[in-house]
C-alpha cells in the first residue's frame, strides 16, 4: 500500500501551550485509521493541524510527497484533504444544497457530485431547499460529510462525527463509510467510542498527553493494549 | 391630505438615495462585523471623483457613474486587502481607529485639493424636471430616477447574494470564516470583495448625491450617519429590510421638514432612537 500522508514530528501549540509531542504517522491511500484517546489527549489538535487551521511546521506533514505542514486551510483543501470538522459546523445562512455546493468550491475533479451524495443520502435530496441548521443533528452530519465529499479529497478528516446523535443514528452514519471508501479515498476518524472505532477502521492510533501511545492494525491491538494507552498505565507500540 | 401624500412620497425617494449609502454599509458590516467609520468620507471622495472629468471635459455625471464606480471598487478592493484585513481579529477596536484615521485623511486631502467650497455636479434640466401626478402631487424626476436605480441595485446585489457562488462564498464568510476557509474559501479575499462592492455602491450614491445637492470635504460623517440609521431602523441580515429601514428614515426627514424646515434630520433621528429603545434590532431583522 502505498502512503498518503505522513506526520514526522510533529508538534503543536497554542500560543505557550504545546499540545502534541512528535506525532508520527501514516495513512496509507485508501486506508482508514481510527484516532482515538481521552479528551484532551490531542485528536482534535492533531486534525486541525492537517487541514490547515493549526500553524505547524512545513516539513511535519507530507501529502503525497509534498510537504504542506502550516499551509492556510483554503491551499489544504485544494491539495486534497476535507474535514468533517467537529459540531458539523454548517454554514446556517446556507440551505442544504448551497452547503453542500460550496463543499466544491476547491475545484477538485472527482466521483462526488451533488447527485452522488443525494444518492448515498437519500434524505437530503428531500430537504434540499431547507436552511442546513434546521435539519436533525444526524442529517446535519450527513450534510457536513457531503459537503467533504464534495471536495472529492483524497483524505476525509472526520472529527467526532457521532459526537450527540443517537446510537441509531450512528449506525446510519457508519453504514455509509464503505461505500465512501470504495472510491478509493483514505479515512481518518476521531472517534469516542473505541469499539466502533476500531471496528471501522484498518489501523489504530491512539493518542496521550499529546503523544502516539499505541499504534497498530485494528485486529492485531488488544482491549486491554488499548484501555492500558488510553488511560496511560503503561505504554505500548506493536507493529503495524 | 395630498400635502401628506406629496411628503411622504418625496421622502421615500429620498431614502432611495440613503439606501444607496445604507446598503455598502450593511454589506461590509454584514461579512466582517467591521464598521467601516470612513464610510460616509468614500461618498464624498467618490462625488469629488466624479467631479474631475465632469468639469474637465463636461460630461453628464450619468457618463461617470459606471467609471467612478469601477474605480471605487478597486479602491474598496485595494484598501480592504492592504490595509483593513490587518486590522480584522477579535478585537473590534482596530478597524474602528483605522477607519476613523481615514475618515480624517480624507476630508483633509479633499480640502487641500478642492477647498472647502461647496460643490454640485450638474445634470442640468433633469434637476427641475417633474412629473405631476393625479391629485397634483409632483414629483421630481431625478429623485425619480435615483430611487429606482436604487432599487435596481438592491434587487441586483439580493440576487448576486442569494443566488451565485460569490454570494455563498460572501454569506459562508460571514457565517464562519474558518470553516469557509475548509471549503477552499479565502476570507481575505472574499473581505475585499465586499468592501469592493460596498465601494461601487457607495460612488453610486455619491454621484446621485452630489448631483442632488451640493457637497463639501465635510459632508461624509452626516451621510455616515444617515446609512448608519437606516441599517439600524432596518435590522441586520436582510438588505431589503435596510432599503426599508433607509426609505423610513426619508419619510421621517421629509415629515419633520414639513412641520418645522429645521426639524427634518431631528425626525430622522427621533424615529432611529425609537427603533432602538423598542426593537433594538431592527424592524425588519431576520430572526435567527
Amino acid at each position: 500500500m502505498t502512503t498518503l500522508l505522513t506526520t514526522r514530528n510533529l508538534e503543536a501549540r497554542y500560543g505557550d501551550f504545546q499540545a502534541l509531542f512528535g506525532i508520527d504517522m501514516e495513512v496509507g491511500a485508501g486506508d482508514a485509521v481510527a484516532l482515538i484517546g481521552s479528551n484532551g489527549a490531542g485528536k482534535s489538535t492533531l486534525m486541525k493541524s492537517l487541514c490547515g487551521l493549526i500553524a505547524v511546521r512545513p516539513e511535519s506533514i507530507v501529502l503525497d510527497g509534498h510537504s504542506i505542514g502550516g499551509l492556510p486551510s483554503h491551499e489544504i483543501v485544494r491539495r486534497g484533504i476535507a474535514m468533517v470538522p467537529e459540531g458539523r459546523k454548517l454554514f446556517r445562512s446556507l440551505s442544504v444544497e448551497e452547503n453542500l455546493r460550496i463543499g466544491a468550491f476547491a475545484e477538485r475533479k472527482g466521483p462526488w457530485t451533488l447527485e452522488r451524495v443525494f444518492t448515498l443520502f437519500p434524505i437530503l435530496k428531500e430537504k434540499r431547499a431547507l436552511p442546513g441548521t434546521s435539519l436533525s443533528g444526524g442529517q446535519q452530519q450527513m450534510v457536513a460529510i457531503g459537503r467533504a465529499l464534495m471536495s472529492n479529497p483524497k483524505l476525509l478528516l472526520c472529527d467526532e462525527i457521532s459526537l450527540g446523535l443517537s446510537p441509531a443514528v450512528i449506525q446510519d452514519i457508519y453504514a455509509a463509510l464503505p461505500s465512501i471508501r470504495a472510491e478509493g479515498l483514505s479515512v481518518v476518524i476521531v472517534e469516542q467510542d473505541i469499539d466502533t472505532a476500531v471496528r471501522s477502521a484498518k489501523h489504530v492510533y491512539c493518542l496521550m498527553h499529546g503523544r502516539v501511545s499505541l499504534h497498530g492494525a485494528s485486529d492485531a491491538v488488544t482491549k486491554q493494549q488499548i484501555s492500558s494507552a488510553y488511560f496511560g498505565l503503561e505504554e505500548k507500540g506493536v507493529p503495524a | 391630505m395630498t400635502d401628506w401624500i406629496g411628503t411622504i412620497i418625496q421622502g421615500s425617494l429620498l431614502g432611495g438615495l440613503y439606501a444607496l449609502f445604507a446598503i455598502g454599509l450593511s454589506i461590509t458590516y454584514g461579512v466582517m462585523r467591521v464598521v467601516n467609520i470612513a464610510h460616509g468620507d468614500f461618498i464624498v471622495l467618490a462625488a469629488y471623483l466624479a467631479l474631475i472629468p465632469i468639469s474637465m471635459l463636461g460630461v453628464h455625471p450619468f457618463a461617470v457613474i459606471l467609471p467612478v464606480a469601477i474605480v471605487m471598487f478597486g479602491l474598496g478592493y485595494l484598501l480592504q486587502r492592504v490595509l483593513l484585513n490587518r486590522t480584522i481579529g477579535p478585537d473590534i477596536l482596530p478597524p474602528l481607529l483605522v477607519t476613523f484615521g481615514l475618515s480624517i485623511l480624507i476630508q483633509n486631502g479633499l480640502l487641500e485639493i478642492f477647498t472647502a467650497d461647496s460643490q454640485a455636479l450638474q445634470v442640468g434640466e433633469l434637476s427641475t424636471a417633474s412629473l405631476t401626478l393625479s391629485g397634483g402631487i409632483t414629483i421630481g424626476v431625478f429623485p425619480l430616477i435615483v430611487f429606482l436605480v436604487s432599487l435596481g441595485l438592491t434587487w441586483g446585489i439580493s440576487l448576486l447574494f442569494n443566488k451565485t457562488s460569490v454570494g455563498m462564498s460572501l454569506r459562508a464568510t460571514s457565517d464562519d470564516p474558518a470553516t469557509a476557509g475548509l471549503m477552499g474559501i479565502r476570507a481575505k479575499h472574499v473581505y475585499a470583495l465586499a468592501m469592493g462592492l460596498s465601494f461601487a455602491l457607495v460612488a453610486v450614491g455619491g454621484v446621485l448625491s452630489g448631483a442632488r445637492t451640493t457637497f463639501t470635504p465635510a459632508s461624509g460623517p452626516a451621510s455616515l450617519l444617515y446609512a448608519f440609521e437606516a441599517v439600524v431602523i432596518g435590522g441586520m441580515g436582510s438588505l431589503w429590510g435596510t432599503f426599508a429601514g433607509a426609505v423610513i428614515l426619508g419619510i421621517a426627514q421629509a415629515i419633520g421638514a414639513e412641520v418645522n424646515a429645521g426639524f427634518g434630520v431631528l425626525f430622522g433621528h427621533l424615529v432611529f432612537l425609537a427603533v432602538l429603545i423598542f426593537k433594538p434590532t431592527g424592524l425588519f431583522a431576520r430572526t435567527k
